[in-house]
């Protein structure tokens, strides 16, 4: 009995921690990921899904890992601009039209923190200033 | 005591029965406007019969740029829906959550798709192939579509009491409610099911079957 309250103490004592040793950067990623979650829902998941699935041929899954870390410095303008041209998900060709949905940078900076890294993504945080540079290069 | 208790258990065992029998009974409303007409009896006596609201005849274009018309759905059950092909809001939505009802029924011949374009403009036959296509629903069992502005627009609003319209402020230019009409063997209304609501599309799930069970009883008298 004595054994096991000193273990729990010493692995609160641990988690407490590792916890206040999270960077601030990870809690931001956090924050941008839950509300990203929310602008999602809102936003994105009637084409693209609950899971990312996509819908048929209709609009591509958000699954394709590769993809969207060969991208991720186009998806600001993909979902800021819309997308027409076809692109190659899965190794499945989609010839869709996105609209354009012109989100504001901090929003688009959350949607896109949540997109990669759910579904199979893990890129990481991603922030509104670089949002902010990646849009001056859309093609 | 010990006959009190056993009088409890068959109480409870009778009106389990009871419910479970009630519920194979289950019937589904009919819906829309319904008149009285006086008719004469068979002893030359007069009587009163109600006629439901029904959907007319109508002729439109499917997505093989074929004639379709009532005749299509003789015989069968058919949920129908107004959407259009560039809408972006939510009918993508309805119609994920529709291709998993047609999924589901994809081998009961008895249950059958209508989706009717709003879109008159843009939403050609052969665009709706390439949507139905798209969605992976390419076949007879899912017929998509097209006609003049006023018979859809009609239809929609009088026959399966969708409202529909153009509306220039909306980004897409049209607006519409996301409803999937049941309709029965008799062309007449048997549910109408928010197609973005997940509990909705679930009941509608259930309640195919009961009028599917509904139309045999009704074959067999
Ligand atoms: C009306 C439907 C629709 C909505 C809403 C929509 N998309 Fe898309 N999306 C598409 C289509 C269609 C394509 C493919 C476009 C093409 O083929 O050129 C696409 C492509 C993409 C791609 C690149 C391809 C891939 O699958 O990785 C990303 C990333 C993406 N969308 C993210 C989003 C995000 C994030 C949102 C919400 C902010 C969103 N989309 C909202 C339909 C939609």
């Amino acid at each position: 009995m004595r054994k096991s309250i000193i273990i729990l103490f010493f692995l609160s004592t641990l988690t407490g921690i590792f916890y206040s040793c999270q960077t601030a950067e990870r809690i931001q990623q956090d924050a941008y990921y839950v509300n990203g979650r929310d602008l999602y829902i809102k936003h994105c998941q009637n084409c693209h899904g609950a899971n990312g699935e996509g819908l048929g041929e209709l609009a591509p899954p958000l699954t394709d890992t590769v993809y969207l870390k060969q991208n991720k410095a186009q998806l600001a303008c993909f979902i800021k601009n819309g997308l027409s041209a076809p692109v190659t998900v899965h190794g499945k060709v989609y010839e869709g039209k996105m609209p354009d949905l012109n989100m504001a940078d901090i929003d688009l900076a959350q949607v896109i923190v949540y997109i990669t890294n759910s579904f199979g993504n893990k890129q990481g945080m991603y922030s509104t200033e670089q949002i902010a540079a990646d849009l001056k290069k859309c093609k | 005591m010990k006959h009190l208790y056993s009088a409890a258990c068959a109480l409870l065992v009778s009106s389990a029965l009871f419910l479970t029998s009630c519920k194979e009974d289950k019937k589904l409303p009919v819906y829309g406007l319904r008149e009285t007409k006086t008719i004469k009896n068979a002893d030359g006596s007069a009587g009163v019969d109600t006629i439901y609201q029904t959907i007319p005849a109508f002729k439109l274009l499917n997505q093989d740029s074929v004639y379709i018309t009532n005749d299509q759905f003789k015989g069968k059950i058919y949920i129908a829906d107004f959407f259009f092909t560039s809408c972006t809001s939510i009918c993508p939505i309805m119609h994920r959550n529709l291709k998993t009802i047609y999924d589901k029924f994809q081998d009961n011949p008895d249950v059958l798709f209508l989706s009717h374009t709003i879109d008159f403009k843009y939403d050609t036959p052969s665009v709706l192939k390439k949507y139905a296509k798209k969605l992976g629903v390419d076949g007879p069992k899912w017929q998509f579509v097209y006609g003049p502005k006023d018979t859809i627009y009609t239809l929609a609003e009088k026959s399966y009491l969708v409202a529909v319209m153009q509306d220039s402020t909306n980004r897409d230019g049209y607006v519409h409610q996301g409803f999937l009409v049941l309709i029965d063997k008799d062309k007449k209304i048997r549910g109408a099911y928010d197609g973005t609501n997940p509990e909705q599309v679930a009941q509608l799930m259930k309640d195919i079957p009961i009028l599917l069970a509904e139309d045999h009883k009704a074959d067999k008298k």
